[in-house]
């Protein structure tokens, strides 16, 4: 047993595709193999909302990592040096990307969900004195909502600012929600659900000249569209590496320069003090190989992807009856189509995609494991039979026109099939919620 | 994380669709909680001869529809009446724990239309 020396080379790398007998055999495990009609290399994959690929060129740059420059960052010796050095290359990678003043603004975490964690705990805990009073949105994702509602639960004030009917707050109503103690705004960038971007320049402006601390979560929107967190004016803002073609497990946050936020975890002296922890190295790597992948010649990739989008949307629109679509038509992510199929529900849709090789996702409670559908389908006025027949397709770089077309090809037929089984149909839309009678408890 | 007898019931239910002139109907569910299951059945000498399902749900309110209707067929009130959620489920192979609600309703969607049945004939003999 001497083939295996710890080095990447003596290590069996699937390096060049991501799409090679192996992996496609543990992408086939746990799916139905009798039902498929199509095996993993003609799966159509439309669900880059949830997470996406990482990009060859990301998952190149991180092997080295694993197992030649492996040393902790902390360390003073040579393997700690060249760990040292590859973090600190990320960091500048990050911060050029969303034209950050300096790489010192960047702060490397475990994801997304941290960063929001860490933005908001952290700044509301850093100004207790100064004030209790946070400022959110309705539609917020739930790292940043269920953030708030713990909060609440330690004596600070939160304010949820409704949306109008395609999921968006304006700029007057978070100054007008503001008070003597408003420590904190926190809005998101863009909806991950139905792609609405939110007025983050015009928010920024507000909380610039009236001295609150603004916070975005950014999650969806880096990668997605241009961000520059100085025209932006925000002063925390989160990222996840998985949303643009990097790895699972590692984020950022962006914090201006001056600003003091409680850390979240305490423990070494990691990132300056502030977030404890063994850098996660590699994952760090890819962060900063995939921002800057994603963030190349950004308006022209999110032009195609849009035309593809509108494409899809359009497409859905002109074949199947009874839909509409759930957030706006201007100003929302380039890659985001959320509509609602009238009569039928999202999981069922789900599935019968699922089946024939189309992966999306839906806002339906049977999709969430809770009782209700999604929070911003309800925020944005849909009644509960219309949010539970959502349907969101998030397309990416490598989405074709073929692909989309073969979306439209299969949605009617399916949408026929659950429509013919459904109870309810254009006649039974106003069925009053009083008539039947809820099993669940 | 569904059977494959769940993916297998979702995808060629068995019984779907209304009976004219019913001999009960019953629909159980709330749009709210995004299921809503009605089921016809039309019974001769006592015994459940035909049953039919509409559904709007997910895959599991499908597929236990699908399930419970193959399970009452041929069946005589009584034995219907002793359809359990966990009979559905079992006979799917299981369900996620949380879809066993989905398969309470398949169960109440049954007693409904038998004691619409019921009521019926408790009319029909009043008259």
């Amino acid at each position: 047993m001497n083939s295996r020396k710890g080095t990447a080379r003596a290590l069996d790398i699937p390096a060049r595709s991501c799409y090679n007998a192996n992996v496609k055999s543990h992408l086939m495990a746990g799916n139905y193999p009798a039902e498929r009609k199509r095996n993993h290399m003609d799966r159509i994959y439309l669900d880059n909302a949830a997470t996406t690929a990482v990009a060859p060129a990301v998952l190149e740059s991180m092997l080295p990592y694993f197992t030649e420059i492996y040393g902790n960052p902390s360390s003073v010796h040579a393997e700690g040096r060249g760990a040292r050095k590859a973090i600190e290359n990320a960091r500048r990678q990050t911060a050029a990307a969303i034209g950050a003043a300096s790489p010192q603004e960047i702060y490397f975490t475990g994801g997304g969900s941290e960063s929001d964690n860490w933005a908001i705990k952290g700044a509301a805990f850093a100004n207790r004195k100064k004030g209790n009073h946070i400022i959110t949105t309705a539609v917020e994702h739930h790292a940043v909502l269920h953030t708030c509602a713990w909060l609440e639960k330690q004596g600070f004030r939160v304010t949820y600012l409704p949306v109008d009917g395609e999921g968006r707050v304006t700029a007057q109503q978070v100054a007008d929600a503001i008070c003597d103690d408003t420590i904190l705004i926190t809005v998101m960038t863009a909806n991950n659900e139905i792609g609405t971007l939110m007025p983050i320049a015009e928010i920024g402006e507000i909380a610039r000249s009236r001295k609150i601390l603004f916070h975005t979560d950014a999650v969806q929107a880096v990668g997605a569209i241009p961000l520059n967190v100085q025209e932006l004016k925000v002063d925390m803002l989160s990222m996840s590496a998985h949303k643009f073609h990097g790895p699972k497990g590692v984020g950022a946050l962006y914090v201006r320069k001056g600003i003091r936020l409680d850390p979240l975890i305490h423990g070494g002296a990691q990132e300056r003090g502030q977030r404890a922890g063994t850098e996660n190295l590699p994952g760090i790597v890819g962060l900063g190989a995939a921002i800057t992948l994603a963030t190349e010649n950004l308006t022209g990739k999110a032009a195609r992807i849009a035309a593809l989008r509108d494409r899809l949307m359009d497409g859905i629109l002109s074949r199947i009856p009874d839909v509409r679509v759930n957030g706006p038509r201007e100003g929302r992510l380039p890659n985001n189509c959320n509509v609602s199929v009238r009569y039928i529900e999202g999981e069922s849709m789900l599935l019968r995609l699922d089946l024939a090789g189309i992966s999306a996702s839906s806002g339906s409670a049977c999709t969430s494991g809770s009782l209700d559908p999604s929070h911003v389908l309800l925020a944005i006025g849909l009644p509960h039979e219309v949010a539970h027949g959502s349907l969101r397709f998030t397309l990416s770089e490598a989405t074709t026109e073929a692909e989309i077309d073969t979306v439209l090809d299969t949605l009617p037929g399916i949408v026929a099939d659950l429509r013919a089984m459904s109870v309810l149909n254009a006649n039974t839309t106003t069925v009053s919620d009083e008539t039947f009678v809820c099993p669940r408890k | 994380m569904y059977s494959e007898k769940v993916i297998e019931h979702f995808s060629h239910p068995r019984n779907v669709g209304e009976i004219e002139n019913p001999s009960g109907t019953g629909t159980v569910g709330n749009p709210k909680c995004g299921d809503i299951m009605k089921m016809d059945i039309r019974v001769e000498n006592g015994v459940i001869t035909d049953v039919r399902f509409k559904t709007f749900g997910c895959g599991a309110a499908i597929a236990t529809s699908s399930m419970a209707t193959e399970m009452v067929k041929g069946k005589t009130i009584e034995e219907a009446l002793r359809l359990t959620n966990q009979a559905v489920a079992e006979a799917l192979d299981g369900l996620p724990p949380v879809k066993m609600h989905c398969s309470m309703l398949a169960e109440e969607a049954i007693h409904a239309a038998i004691e619409d049945y019921q009521r019926r004939q408790a009319a029909g003999e009043a008259e």
